[in-house]
């Protein structure tokens, strides 16, 4: 299978690729990884007439420090998040989601930036941005704007860039030492998108949970912070009726379409229990 | 579509070729280069056999563009063997522990394999079906490919393999 033909453009800057995306509009596509876009113009689902290629943008990789915040440059691979030993010490879960998303020569390639602007509900960070609290850089002919993640979402393949603007960076506020987090993940096999899942980040005082935030992957058509669930569980040791009824509040916001992965109900029902997993898992790792 | 001039070193060796911007890297590596030991499975990003080692990273060349890869530094299957001529470690690997069966996903797996060991030179049984997950096999059941990279991992250590019994 080959793509349909298009101009291949490599600008060295974010100055020269947001020209060209407002130059070109609606037939031009920002390249990152590629492995969501090029599969997708191999089955003519996408035909874009323009690519243009951000590998040669220096300035869109790497991940530093500003305060309490990690800044982690768009183009940063998911294999980069792996290996960061910020990304490990500071916000371990982006290091735990980034090693369930699709396999080893994916994330080599498969960048932070091009899995949370894609705005496909089956990408695994998006959810996990919103339980993070992140923001995103967005920069466009008019300059630079930050949307919050969980403003950012607005229907599958829909989200707040405009046309013209580039994503360029995601940053994520460094949860509190001794937070807790798991990203619960059900899929059929390795590599596949999420059946369901679910990222929890929480805090415990004097063994109770302090804050929480819950974030839910392709069980909508954007990605959804299950805020009641989240605050049903404040002040609680998590115990069993809690943990049940997280689940019930969030399983209320879930809207999953009925896909292979299995009919809207059971997706539903095993939203929650990925929900249930991954508070009692948070919980276990907080100090 | 008007085509461009790439240059890359694939098996330390200069090539070039011209290319329009959508040819993809594993048609350029087939079809330029008559590399054919890198094959084409899936052409949807699953199955692994397209692998190719590019600048370190193990990547599927069905889902990378050939302009891509200008200037980069690609080992195809056909690279692996030792200089001499001789079966690497992996290759050497693969043959004794009947790591193969129709062989087709055979030049995906090798190539895998070695940026695995490269980065990690002594893996887990566990840590080796992790990284290869992004390589499918319909014949073997994985299990004696598992072995053929602990063969490899050893002969490269300098440890003793000893087949663990199933």
């Amino acid at each position: 299978m080959i793509p349909g033909p298009f101009q291949f453009h490599r600008p060295q800057s974010v100055a020269d690729a947001v020209k060209l995306l407002s130059t070109l509009g609606d037939e031009a596509r920002p390249l990152a990884g590629g492995h969501s876009l090029v599969p997708m113009m191999k089955l003519r689902l996408a035909t874009p007439e323009h690519l243009i290629d951000l590998h040669g943008i220096g300035s869109l990789k790497g991940i530093r420090r500003e305060g309490d915040t990690l800044v982690i440059g768009a183009m940063t691979t998911q294999h980069e998040l792996v290996a960061s030993p910020e990304i490990a010490a500071l916000v371990p879960i982006v290091k735990e989601t980034s090693l369930q998303i699709a396999d080893p020569q994916v994330r080599y390639r498969g960048t932070l930036g091009g899995n949370v602007a894609n705005g496909d509900p089956g990408n695994d960070m998006p959810g996990l941005m919103m339980a993070l609290g992140a923001r995103y850089r967005l920069e466009g002919p008019d300059g630079a704007r930050d949307v919050d993640a969980v403003d950012f979402y607005q229907g599958a393949y829909f989200t707040a860039l405009e046309p013209g603007e580039l994503l360029t960076e995601i940053a994520i506020p460094v949860p509190p030492s001794g937070h807790g987090y798991a990203y619960e993940k059900l899929k059929r096999k390795i590599g596949d998108y999420a059946t369901a899942a679910a990222a929890v980040v929480l805090t415990l005082s004097a063994g109770k949970v302090a804050t929480c935030r819950i974030g839910l992957t392709n069980l909508s058509e954007t990605p959804l912070l299950a805020e009641d669930a989240a605050a049903c569980v404040i002040g609680t040791t998590l115990d069993e009726a809690t943990l049940a009824k997280a689940a019930d509040l969030a399983r209320a916001v879930m809207q999953p379409a009925a896909d292979g992965r299995g009919p809207a109900e059971y997706r539903t029902h095993v939203g929650g229990i990925m929900v249930m997993r991954a508070l009692k898992r948070a919980a276990a790792k907080a100090v | 579509m008007a085509k461009t001039h790439v240059t890359m070193r694939v098996n330390g060796s200069e090539v070039e070729g011209l290319v329009e911007p959508r040819t993809l890297l594993v048609h350029f590596i087939r079809e330029n280069l008559a590399l054919t030991g890198t094959h084409i499975g899936c052409e949807t990003t699953h199955c692994g056999a397209c692998t190719v080692d590019l600048d370190g990273m193990s990547v599927k060349s069905c889902t990378v563009f050939a302009v891509q890869a200008e200037g980069s530094e690609i080992t195809t299957i056909e690279g692996i063997a030792n200089a001499d001529g001789t079966l690497s470690a992996l290759q050497e690997g693969f043959r004794q522990m009947h790591g193969l069966q129709c062989g087709f996903c055979t030049p995906g797996m090798i190539v895998r394999a070695h940026r695995l060991l490269k980065e990690n030179p002594t893996p887990s049984e566990e840590e080796i079906r992790f990284g290869i997950a992004g390589n499918l096999c319909r014949c073997t059941g994985y299990q004696n490919i598992v072995k053929a990279i602990q063969y490899a991992a050893a002969k490269i250590n300098g440890t003793e393999f000893r087949e663990a019994a199933e």
